[in-house]
């Protein structure tokens, strides 16, 4: 079982290449007992979006 | 309507500088892509309908100066340089995971509460450029090539000389950090 640390390695990593099976089957079952790191997971993709944003030049 | 223009490129004068800044941490090299940025808005002609909507063409000049002055620096991430951020990696882990690594009961995230009304809010583009300029120097640098610069990884890995797999160690410590800053700072005022 993956530890929280060894998750979010996985759930950075999954931003910038394609995780493998095992990775990603490892990641789920994870994610089934974790509301932490499912928390951490949906964050990535907002700061990804945030990025997006203020790299773009489109904040208020 | 030049004389618009003018007056609108140094209102927004600030901006670019912050961005630029941020990205190059130098200042002479941000004064110089901005100076750069602003010339060459001059002497195009498009039309804007909005003041954002020149603002984003603004940037996207801006991001490519900021790209052809990384470019042209040599190795300026060098390996040596990244291990200088390193000590406050372990102090980071420490303080964000137990010994089994597990979330620390402060550490562990949170629920945001509907992120994209904050992205709505000025006063979050505040807390979010202070938590990057709060990264470690050549973390936040890496950081910022591959999310605001488009890099991909191999390719900063080729600039800042380093392997693959410390490019991801670099990017993931950025992404804690960032993480932890903007919760701290932001989300765990704004829930209610």
């Amino acid at each position: 079982m993956l530890s929280c640390r060894e998750a979010t390695e996985l759930m950075s990593q999954e931003q910038d290449r394609p995780l493998g099976l095992a990775e990603r089957l490892g990641l789920r079952l994870h994610m089934l007992i974790c509301s932490a790191c499912s928390n951490y997971r949906r964050q990535m993709r907002v700061l990804r979006a945030a990025c997006r944003r203020f790299g773009g030049g489109d904040t208020p | 309507m030049d004389l618009d223009r003018q007056s609108e490129l140094n209102a927004l004068r600030p901006d670019l500088l912050r961005f630029a800044r941020l990205q190059l941490r130098d200042a002479g090299a941000a004064e110089d892509a901005v100076q750069e940025t602003m010339l060459a808005a001059l002497t195009g002609s498009h039309r804007f309908e909005s003041r954002s909507s020149y603002k984003t063409w603004l940037i996207s000049i801006l991001r490519n100066k900021i790209i052809d002055t990384i470019r042209s620096r040599s190795r300026e991430v060098s390996a040596s340089s990244l291990a200088d951020d390193e000590a406050g990696d372990d102090l980071l882990n420490d303080t964000l995971f137990d010994r089994r690594g597990h979330w620390t009961d402060a550490a562990a995230p949170g629920r945001w509460a509907d992120p994209e009304a904050s992205f709505e809010q000025q006063q979050f583009w505040k807390v979010f450029e202070a938590c990057l300029d709060h990264l470690p120097a050549k973390t936040a640098r890496v950081f910022m090539m591959r999310e605001f610069l488009g890099f991909e990884t191999e390719e900063i890995c080729k600039e800042a000389g380093i392997s693959t797999s410390n490019c991801w160690v670099v990017l993931h410590r950025a992404r804690l950090g960032l993480r932890s800053c903007l919760e701290t700072n932001w989300f765990a005022g704004a829930e209610t």
